[in-house]
């Protein structure tokens, strides 16, 4: 019942961590309470990325060996990894609007995450339009792997077209000590929320191939 | 020496065939032509907005271009079960990946040919220089280096002609900004050393998707 030591401790880290957010960390000169939305941006961006490199390592692996649980593994890694890229998107663009005036603003970042929004939404697309299974764990596999390479030519290119981003200033030692340690702690709450979410993600995904199976034979 | 042989017999057979249909040089071209017209269209061109909005028609237009003639030269193959035959061939899978990327890179190169000219003559602008050209060729081999590959996985697709742009459009996003940059400096007569880190991103994009492109291609053919 490791699952639930998982939930558990998600749960207990996310309340610390929104404490240590609205209760104990200050509150930004310039921004003001605007800032917090950082708390939860930051960790959104980050476990995207991580769900890509997960997408990376199942889809290689898949590639090499064929086994299904490396593509169960990149299929679900790529699911919730699309979630939180929305949920980076979305949280950084109700951080735009008070701090730049505007919803959208086609910062380095933003379009970067944007860009990979649109890549993972390939992932899927080719899969649902492969008729058979495993030809379109494969395809997609490979646009996992084409996907995460491409992840820091993106950044560089769309760092090199438009200036720098706050958070790239915050994270130059000008961040305040309870702020960092805010962040740390929301980030390892947003953490073990991910891997209890992959692992449900994970044990549906082998249920829905079980169904689908029994099913079809 | 036995590797490039095989290839260039793979390209020669590509270009033997466009020799004698014609069918995605004319058909890309007057897309191309199109689509420069309707920019023109859009944009109610005066000579000043037209010097800062060129160096994104002319990419823009490429871009939808090589979506165009890269989906022609898989769906033919498949059509006329031309890919079982070459897959029967005792050529190695990524062999096939280089014959038909570089037979992709002249067919873009020479629809680029014809296109850069009329681009200038239309818009009034120095297209044709040497920094163009590079910028040209570098982002076109960006272009056809991860086109090839998502050409062979559409075409293995239900809906061939939807699945390639929806892949290949944001993959190449780095190289479509360095090209637009990198023009639009060269545009405003820069000098190469302000073009070099554009130029930087799109070769270092063109050398990993080739080298990736080429380990990844013989799962996307495979029966």
């Amino acid at each position: 019942m490791k699952r639930s030591i998982l939930f558990w401790l998600s749960l207990a880290l996310l309340v610390v961590a929104l404490y240590l957010i609205f209760g104990y960390a200050p509150i930004e000169q310039t921004m003001g309470i605007v800032q917090k939305i950082f708390y939860l941006m930051v960790p959104m961006g980050w476990l995207a990325l991580l769900s890509f490199l997960t997408v990376f390592v199942g889809s290689i692996l898949y590639l090499k060996t064929k086994a299904p649980k490396w593509d169960i593994l990149a299929y679900s890694a790529a699911e919730v990894g699309l979630v939180f890229t929305t949920l980076a998107l979305v949280s950084g663009s109700i951080w735009a609007k008070p701090v730049w005036g505007v919803w959208w603003t086609w910062e380095p970042r933003l379009t970067a995450t944007l860009v990979l929004w649109l890549i993972y939404l390939a992932y899927f697309m080719v899969r649902s339009f492969t008729a058979e299974e495993s030809r379109g764990a494969t395809f997609a596999a490979i646009v996992g792997i084409v996907g995460f390479i491409d992840i820091p030519i993106i950044a560089l290119a769309t760092t090199l077209w438009r200036g720098m981003h706050p958070g790239a200033v915050i994270f130059k030692g000008g961040l305040a000590p309870p702020m960092l340690l805010t962040l740390l702690v929301s980030l390892a709450a947003f953490t073990v929320l991910y891997s209890f979410i992959l692992r449900q993600r994970i044990s549906l995904r082998n249920d829905e191939i079980e169904i689908k199976k029994m099913k079809g034979l | 020496m036995r590797f490039w042989g095989k290839v260039i017999t793979i390209t020669w057979k590509d270009t033997l065939s466009e020799i004698r249909t014609k069918e995605i040089i004319s058909s890309v071209l007057v897309f191309t032509l199109l689509v420069i017209v309707i920019f023109n269209f859009a944009f109610a061109a005066n000579r000043e907005i037209m010097k800062l909005v060129a160096p994104g028609i002319l990419w823009a237009t490429f871009a939808f271009a090589g979506v165009l003639s890269l989906n022609r030269s898989f769906v033919p193959e498949k059509e006329q079960g031309c890919l079982e035959g070459l897959m029967l061939c005792p050529v190695g899978r990524e062999v096939i990946y280089v014959g038909k990327m570089l037979g992709s890179l002249l067919f873009m190169l020479v629809i680029e040919m014809i296109a850069l000219p009329i681009f200038t003559f239309l818009f009034n602008l120095p297209v044709l220089s040497l920094q163009m050209v590079t910028i040209a060729l570098l982002a076109t081999i960006g272009f056809v280096s991860v086109g090839t590959l998502f050409a062979a996985l559409a075409v293995n697709t239900k809906a061939r002609e939807l699945v390639l742009p929806v892949l290949f459009l944001p993959v190449v996003v780095p190289v479509i900004i360095g090209a637009v940059e990198a023009s639009r400096l060269a545009l405003a007569g820069e000098p190469w050393s302000r073009l070099t880190s554009w130029l930087g991103i799109i070769a270092a994009f063109d050398v990993i998707f080739l080298v990736v492109s080429y380990l990844v291609f013989p799962f996307v053919i495979e029966e």
